[in-house]
């Protein structure tokens, strides 16, 4: 039984390594359409109304350490760091992130720093600009409300793991009339989220940031990737019913 | 320097996802060694992360920027923790008097802010959203929220039907449908990684 587990996850993975990379480097006449996700569009406007008002964007990259099963939703909100620091490179004030591990911390820099330097910008990098907070779930939420209430932040970004403290965060954005985009991994942190944020992504809406701001050919592939396997997993689960209503199995 | 970063990254976590599925005992040893110099290296990445923290509030008081007498009270605190743990220990009294008297009242004050916070956001919900699944996702909270309180009499009657419909049947779908997406979503971006098309480290 355990190999039967085992070999599933390897054909699983194998399929969505083929297809990610098929649909990455396979040329297409025009690219993939996708549904429009508000959040994301308003992230767009604001990364231009901080570029000319000269305010600054705050990203925040959650608690999820690398080493956990928490690491995924940072890798893509590390992701979609690395393209809006290019975007906002020119921004008189820079992006700040705020992190609740170490290592999400050491990449964050990291990925500013390769930010500018792929804008040409590497003089205005500052490493103090990615920090961080606290490393209990509360103590990291009181680090990163000051940073957002002191800096000249215009728009905030929640993206990463969070538990339900997530709501403090949505709050002090709320207070003070800080535009909020916010995801989260913890389905106890989405029905937060849900209702503290105008315009909340849920799911597996997390991990189509990087889509949805130009990031790359992978990015949106990434997201083509998700469609398939989804439609594999409701046939596969209609099937499975289907066949137990009947009795088969 | 960049590349060999790369490949090593590549390199590892292709060996630690072939763990995984293979099981080969070599392969394991492998997955086993890569995983606890993770461990080692993401403590180092804490201490790293601390002295960060150190630096950024250093300059808020070198500059005297807003806030500058929380930033010395955090300086003074994290010198103090970190001298006294290392001179008596983690299990000495003190250490627990300092944990149980400052930090875990500061957490529960905390905790009892989210439920204020919480239940804020709930009402507001109405002002910021009215459509359908507002009322639904309220709704389904007030009925859940009766159903699991202990009411003097006992609970509410129909309250186990109510937990068995709601919570253990469409909260649960719904739930596993959501993380299912997260699971794809977390393999895809796991992948891009994994070949080297999202780098988050050596500064590409």
């Amino acid at each position: 039984m355990n190999n039967i587990l085992e070999i599933t996850g390897l054909v699983v993975v194998l399929i969505a390594a083929g297809l990610l990379l098929g649909l990455t480097f396979i040329r297409r006449k025009t690219p993939p359409v996708f549904r429009e996700i508000p959040a994301y569009t308003r992230l767009k406007r604001a990364i231009g109304i901080s570029v000319e008002d000269g305010t600054r964007l705050h990203i925040s990259l959650g608690r999820g350490g690398l080493q956990t099963p928490h690491g995924a939703p940072a890798l893509a909100g590390l992701a979609m760091l690395r393209h809006l620091t290019e975007q906002t490179s020119v921004s008189d004030e820079p992006p700040i992130v705020t992190s609740g591990t170490g290592d999400l911390a050491i990449l964050s820099r990291d990925t500013l720093q390769a930010g500018y330097k792929a804008a040409s910008a590497e003089d205005l990098y500052n490493p103090a600009t990615g920090r961080l907070t606290g490393l209990t779930p509360y103590s990291y939420v009181a680090g990163a409300i000051p940073a957002m209430r002191d800096e000249d932040v215009s728009a905030n970004a929640f993206i990463g793991h969070f538990g339900s403290e997530v709501a403090l965060l949505t709050d002090a954005a709320d207070r003070t009339n800080r535009m909020a985009i916010a995801a989260a991994d913890d389905p106890a942190a989405q029905a937060v989220l849900y209702a503290s944020v105008d315009d909340p992504l849920i799911g597996e809406e997390l991990f189509a940031a990087g889509a949805y701001i130009d990031a790359g050919a992978s990015h949106r592939a990434s997201l083509q990737v998700q469609d398939i396997l989804r439609w594999v997993i409701i046939l596969i689960l209609l099937g499975g019913s289907a066949l137990k209503l009947v009795g088969i199995i | 320097m960049r590349i060999l970063a790369a490949g090593f990254a590549i390199a590892s976590g292709l060996l630690v996802l072939l763990g995984y599925f293979v099981p080969l005992t070599m392969l394991l040893d492998i997955r086993l060694l890569l995983v606890q110099w993770a461990i080692i290296l993401a403590a180092v990445a804490v201490l790293v992360g601390v002295l960060n923290l150190l630096g950024v509030h250093w300059h808020k008081v070198r500059t005297r920027q807003k806030g500058t007498a929380y930033s010395i009270l955090l300086i003074v605190s994290l010198f103090a923790s970190a001298v006294l743990g290392i001179v008596l220990g983690t299990n000495n009294t003190l250490m627990s008097f300092f944990l149980e008297a400052i930090i875990i009242p500061g957490e529960a004050t905390l905790m009892a802010l989210l439920a204020v916070t919480l239940v804020y956001a709930a009402a507001r919900l109405l002002r910021r959203r009215v459509d359908l699944m507002t009322f639904i996702f309220l709704g389904v909270a007030v009925v859940i929220l009766l159903a699991a309180a202990p009411f003097p009499f006992g609970k509410i009657p129909g309250a186990a039907l109510i937990e068995w419909l709601l919570r253990d049947n469409f909260a649960t779908a719904g739930s596993r449908g959501i993380l299912i997406g997260v699971a794809l979503g977390a393999l895809t971006t796991g992948l891009r990684v994994l070949f080297g098309i999202d780098r988050p480290y050596g500064g590409n």
